[in-house]
């Protein structure tokens, strides 16, 4: 199963480090990480999404939250959260797809933010799922490249991680 | 002052009083600053394990952070498995590393190892100290961190320029870190679920391991056991939690622990551990283990919690604060059925030395040494058959009177963990037995014991094998002794005697008692005891690797 849960961390260097090693070492699977500072700038915030059972997610939380650079672990498994991932996606486009792919953009409100004789580079933002499946209905034209942000995540309502 | 000289200075304001190591290029400014200091006692070791172990060894005996200094690379590199030693047995310790310039870092300079990055999963915590003004706090702060919570080795790496560079030098008043607060409250309806279990059940055991020793909770534990009649089992590393001249202790459990321990945990319906981790060396198979009891869990670190055994009642705190809560909770109990099951487990599966005519079994030395100070003697072992015979023969009274590397497992450690102890314990008698194997790891350091005049007794097993491995050839991999075979060896007698130490030898259990004794008339220099025990002894009972108590074994198979 998958958990998605935030990591504050003193915004110092190897603090990545400890969190990676440690989740390495103890075997937590990592499906993806984020990681940058926040409004307070000795403070950065991880996403990371793992998957396990609970008593797996049970020790990720306990073991991270030993980390001395580790000021606070939320995991956000039980609470409503607001999530997106951005992706950039090159993709073939020769003239006659283009108005096919342009259109796949449109719905999914992505945006076409490079273009060159033979490919788009497309933008999108969005939950995994919706990534997922613009990524499912562009592979037929060929993609060359994809990058994806993982996914950041944020309680909703008044919560905050500090809170 | 310089950056050295703050760091020296923070560590006696600090209240740390002894320094293990030994210097090396960028940790000249640091021994500089060391150079006629009075208040900061400074051995220097032979090899930098040592200057490890001896401090862990230090903390085990005296419950006080000493610190260890090595040089930046090789000398930082050597420190790690005295380091990996401490963390896994959860040991205070500050370990102090030189390392190269700034400037230099990231270069592959001379003797530059990335050192806080090889000790992260081995550290409590660790830091590169990039400027001098922040130095006196990161010294406050390591050692807050390894001698609060649940201890740790921590570790302060310091490249020369930051010990050359000038501070105004102030002490730290108060350490406060936002990632981290060792005070935790008690849940107090815990408490009452704990009591209401205890009481409800019938056949209770206490499982009592080192988080009883760190936090003192020695008194308590044993108070609990006395008032509720429930027996006491202890790991490797809780030996002492309650005196094993008490008739409510067990002895040890696990691998190589008492059948009777063994039993009571298998057939008990609740467990109550105190302080222990439920090591795989304890719990054998899992799903084997204790399997018709419930389980209290009294622990310091919440990633102790639900690890690996899943328990019906977890107990977040400090063992001595809890267990003096659960003290008032408790209903007093009186010896039921369930005690006298276990006695009769006592008496029928009670330990024997083997007699077997004129040699002498590792077993009877230690008997005999346990029969001798009777409890008053602090015991370091090193790691293998010895250390597995003086955990089954040696009975412990006290708590910090048992010194062994339990988690990690480390041969070479006994005899520099000695050192330390007896650094810490000047006035005690302090003992490391240590096999033939292990003690040839780190015997480079009777230089030291005899530089500082310090009279630990050398117990050496000498069986000339690597017994440990030997017996698991001989039981599992049909008798193919592969690699094993120690018997090229020096005179241990006249290697101690080269050294300045006193050496003897013994050969007949009648010598036994005769060389102890001369051994702790020797007050002002290290004594070694050859003892040419039976070669192929083998420690019984024994749990084979990751099975359960059906396939002890409390004897050689036929």
């Amino acid at each position: 199963m998958q958990h998605t849960i935030t990591v504050l961390v003193e915004n110092k260097p190897g603090v990545l480090a400890r969190v990676s090693g440690l989740f390495a070492r103890r075997g937590f699977n990592i499906e993806s990480l984020a990681v940058s500072i926040t409004d307070d700038p000795t403070v950065s915030r991880m996403t990371i999404v793992v998957t396990g059972d609970d008593s797996t997610l049970d020790q990720i939380n306990k073991q991270t939250w030993k980390l001395i650079d580790v000021i606070k672990v939320v995991d956000y498994s039980e609470i409503p959260i607001v999530e997106r991932e951005l992706a950039l996606i090159k993709v073939g486009a020769q003239t006659i797809e283009r108005p096919a792919i342009m259109q796949i953009v449109d719905i999914f409100r992505a945006k076409i933010i490079d273009i060159s004789d033979s490919t788009f580079t497309i933008e999108v933002t969005g939950g995994i799922d919706k990534v997922n499946a613009i990524e499912d209905l562009l592979r037929p034209y060929g993609i060359q490249e994809i990058v994806r942000t993982g996914k950041i995540a944020m309680a909703r309502g008044h919560h905050t991680a500090m809170s | 002052m310089n950056g050295a000289n703050a760091l020296v200075q923070s560590l006696v304001d600090s209240g740390v009083e002894i320094v293990f190591g030994i210097p090396g290029g960028v940790m000249i400014p640091i021994y500089d600053a060391l150079y006629g200091r009075k208040d900061l006692r400074n051995i220097l070791v032979r090899h930098e394990q040592c200057a490890a172990h001896a401090a862990d060894g230090y903390a085990r005996a005296t419950g006080k952070v000493a610190a260890c200094f090595a040089t930046s690379g090789p000398g930082a590199t050597n420190l790690v498995t005295g380091i990996a030693t401490a963390y896994m047995d959860s040991i205070p310790m500050l370990a102090v590393t030189a390392q190269v310039r700034t400037t230099a870092l990231g270069k592959d300079s001379f003797q530059e190892a990335d050192i806080t990055g090889i000790t992260m999963p081995i550290t409590k915590h660790n830091i590169l100290v990039d400027d001098v003004q922040e130095l006196p706090r990161a010294i406050s702060e390591a050692i807050y961190l390894a001698s609060t919570g649940r201890p740790g080795p921590v570790l302060v790496d310091i490249p020369m320029d930051v010990s050359l560079a000038e501070i105004d030098y102030e002490p730290v008043k108060e350490v406060k870190m936002r990632g981290y607060s060792p005070h935790i409250e008690i849940d107090d309806s815990a408490i009452d679920a704990a009591a209401e279990l205890i009481a409800e059940s019938e056949r209770p055991v206490l499982y009592a391991g080192g988080g009883v020793i760190t936090s003192g909770a020695a008194e308590e534990l044993t108070a609990l056991s006395e008032k509720t009649n429930i027996l006491v089992t202890t790991t490797l590393l809780g030996k002492g939690a309650i005196p094993e001249t008490h008739e409510h202790s067990l002895g040890m459990l696990g691998m190589h622990g008492t059948a009777y321990a063994n039993h009571a945990v298998h057939e008990c319906d609740l467990l109550i551990a105190v302080g222990a981790r439920f090591d795989d060396r304890v719990t054998g198979k899992l799903a084997a283990f204790a399997r018709k009891a419930k389980v209290i869990h009294i622990d310091i670190d919440p990633a102790e919690i639900d690890k690996t055994v899943q328990v019906d009642v977890a107990i977040v705190g400090d063992c001595k604060e809890v267990l003096k809560r659960l003290l008032k909770k408790v209903t007093k109990r009186e010896e039921s059925g369930w005690n006298k099951q276990i006695m009769q487990w006592k008496n029928e599966f009670a330990l024997t030395c083997p007699t077997n005519g004129d040699s002498l079994p590792p077993q009877c030395v230690i008997s005999k040494l346990s029969d001798m100070l009777k409890g008053e003697g602090i015991i370091v072992t090193d790691v293998g058959q010895h250390q597995m015979f003086s955990a089954l023969f040696y009975k412990i009274v006290k708590p910090r009177h048992w010194l062994s590397s339990g988690g990690l497992g480390t041969m070479g450690y006994g005899f520099p963990a000695a050192i330390g102890a007896q650094v810490g314990c000047p006035d005690k008698h302090v003992f490391a037995i240590c096999g033939d194997g292990g003690f040839q790891m780190t015997l480079q350091e009777l230089a030291i014991a005899v530089e500082h005049k310090l009279p630990v007794k050398i117990v050496l097993m000498n069986n000339q094998y690597l017994g440990m491995v030997r017996q698991w050839q001989e039981l599992f991999w049909n008798h193919r002794y592969s690699g094993v075979d120690l018997s090229v060896q020096p005179d241990f007698v006249k290697l101690a005697e080269a050294y300045g130490a006193v050496g003897l030898r013994v050969h007949k259990m009648s010598e036994v008692e005769g060389a102890i004794e001369k051994s702790m008339e020797i007050t002002d220099r290290p004594t070694l005891i050859d003892f040419r025990v039976s070669r192929e002894e083998n420690v019984f009972p024994m749990i084979p690797a990751g099975q359960s108590i059906e396939e002890m074994m409390v004897n050689r198979p036929k």
